[in-house]
């Protein structure tokens, strides 16, 4: 008996190590790819950047030239999709959440559900048609309320989830002492889904701020700083795109540079809220 | 003796399924009530109709009357929020707001708008805490968070939130289930204390305190109110097989 349960023991354990290793090395290998292009990017754009790269306007090609408009240009577009895409879209998760248990619910998610899986180009087409063709012109405010589209199913549903994982103790306890549903779920569960909330939203951020496909149509590009809403805008994705499918070596340098500054930008954000939202109780 | 809630003929459905029936009962005021009862027998579903908590779940149904001062909770038009203002209830597992000391116990005082300025909050929140025997060890981190503490103090920092909203009724499920013995006793000889001024109701799994704080026992069983007495009584001489066959640990 002593020796077959060794032998037993022996064999569990090493199933144990192979299985952890495995883990381990799907773990190593899911963040090395992250590493990887990170240090691609910033090898290869690296040298194409200067302060002139970051404030200026593109040139023609051979006279140097940057994309401090593109990134004015996401910047405010993004601005735009998430003063429009956050709060309603947190609105809509809170309602799912502590209102959304019946038919009206279901659809509402059904829906929101739908439009994640739906190809950010055709969110293009749809704003296209709808503000572009309407207003005459391409412009930053099509863009923006693009990108909010996008933004807005994902915000919902994260903060649905979010506000899901609240104990219902916690609203049973505020509940009890005489508070009414609305403001539970405003002074006690939202604060305590924030920074899960937060998380989401900037993720969500991070996401559009990505987004080129919506863009093409509905903000084009611009070749200068352009702070009018009502006028096309130039977007740090368009612009890389635009770079890296021209013929020259030079614009392809300004692609990866772009890039670079691109994926700073978005690392940048995710830092900021984690650290605005650390866990403070 | 002056009776504060009468129940009567109260049935309770979640669904179709029936978890009380025909409980009728009258809680005086200013006693200490313990509803005993061996698990799922509806002892917690019981108290929590007391404050219409059960409004919240899906599907459940509440049949019969509970009136509290004169008034049936369950009439139509009747202001549950006002009712859970007179009625506090304190949980089986302590569920502290992800908020300061002060904060927790602020809350209810606030969004019921019960006091006159910052100083009378501070005050009320004083006493809150010194009612729930908390105070001593909590007055000088009041700023920090209400996880921090252990999980004796936490339970007792939700019974100071309960008392500061001034209830008349504290419906307190199971609150000494998950703590150790010398935490249970001080929530026990603070339940004996709030008596002077509050109608309690009390569910416990544990028949010892039952017979340690309260002045009248309900047994409980399958949904049915088998027997109501003085709790030495119970105890002592119950009037029903059941009752004794369960205090004396026959089952259970």
């Amino acid at each position: 008996m002593g020796s077959a349960t060794t032998l037993f023991g022996r064999r569990r354990r090493l199933t144990n190590t192979l299985m952890t290793s495995l883990t381990a090395i799907c773990a190593i290998f899911a963040t090395a790819i992250l590493l990887l292009i990170v240090s691609y990017i910033a090898v290869r754009g690296i040298s194409s950047l200067s302060f002139e790269f970051l404030v200026g306007t593109p040139k023609p090609v051979g006279e140097g030239g940057g994309i401090g408009n593109a990134i004015a240009g996401s910047a405010m577009m993004t601005l735009l999709a998430a003063v429009i895409g956050l709060p309603v879209g947190i609105a809509a998760g809170i309602y799912l959440a502590e209102y959304g248990r019946n038919w009206f619910g279901n659809t509402v998610r059904f829906i929101a559900d739908t439009l994640i899986g739906i190809p950010s180009i055709i969110i293009g087409i749809f704003v296209y048609t709808l503000v572009v063709l309407p207003m005459g012109r391409q412009s930053g405010l099509a863009g923006g309320l693009a990108l909010a589209i996008i933004m807005l199913p994902i915000v919902a549903r994260t903060t649905e989830e979010m506000i899901r994982l609240v104990p219902n103790s916690m609203r049973e306890g505020a509940l009890a002492l005489g508070a009414p549903q609305w403001r539970v779920s405003l002074n006690i569960v939202l604060p305590a889904a924030a920074s899960g909330i937060a998380t989401g939203a900037m993720l969500a951020i991070a996401r559009v701020t990505g987004e080129t496909a919506p863009l093409l149509f509905t903000a084009l590009n611009s070749r200068f700083y352009n702070l009018y809403y009502d006028q096309p805008m130039s977007s740090l994705t368009v612009q890389i795109f635009n770079y890296a499918t021209g013929p020259f070596e030079v614009e392809h340098a300004m692609a990866w540079a772009a890039t670079l500054i691109l994926v700073g930008l978005i690392l940048l954000i995710n830092i900021l809220v984690r650290f605005v939202t650390r866990k403070r109780f | 003796m002056q009776t504060k809630i009468s129940i009567s003929n109260l049935d309770f459905f979640y669904g179709k399924v029936q978890a009380l029936h025909g409980i009728s009962l009258e809680i005086p005021e200013r006693e200490v009530v313990a509803f005993i009862g061996p698990s799922g027998c509806g002892k917690s579903t019981f108290i929590r109709t007391l404050n219409r908590m059960n409004d919240t779940i899906p599907g459940a149904r509440v049949e019969g009357e509970v009136i509290i001062d004169g008034e049936n909770i369950y009439a139509a038009g009747t202001d549950v929020v006002a009712l859970r203002r007179k009625v506090g209830m304190v949980f089986q597992k302590s569920n502290p707001f992800p908020k300061s000391i002060f904060d927790n116990v602020a809350y209810g005082i606030k969004i019921n708008g019960i006091h006159s300025n910052k100083t009378d909050l501070k005050d009320r929140v004083e006493n809150a805490l010194r009612n729930a025997a908390l105070w001593e060890e909590v007055k000088d981190r009041l700023n920090m968070s209400a996880f921090g503490l252990s999980g004796g103090q936490q339970q007792r920092l939700c019974i100071a939130r309960a008392l500061a909203v001034e209830p008349e009724v504290v419906l307190m499920d199971e609150p000494a289930s998950a703590l150790d013995p010398i935490a249970t006793q001080k929530i026990e000889e603070l339940v004996v204390e709030l008596k002077r001024n509050y109608t309690i109701v009390i569910v416990t799994h544990n028949m010892q305190q039952a017979a340690r704080v309260s002045d009248r026992t309900a047994f409980f069983m399958l949904g049915k109110l088998i027997e109501f007495n003085r709790t030495d009584k119970v105890f002592q001489n119950p009037d029903e097989k059941l009752t004794e066959d369960y205090i004396t640990g026959r089952f259970g």
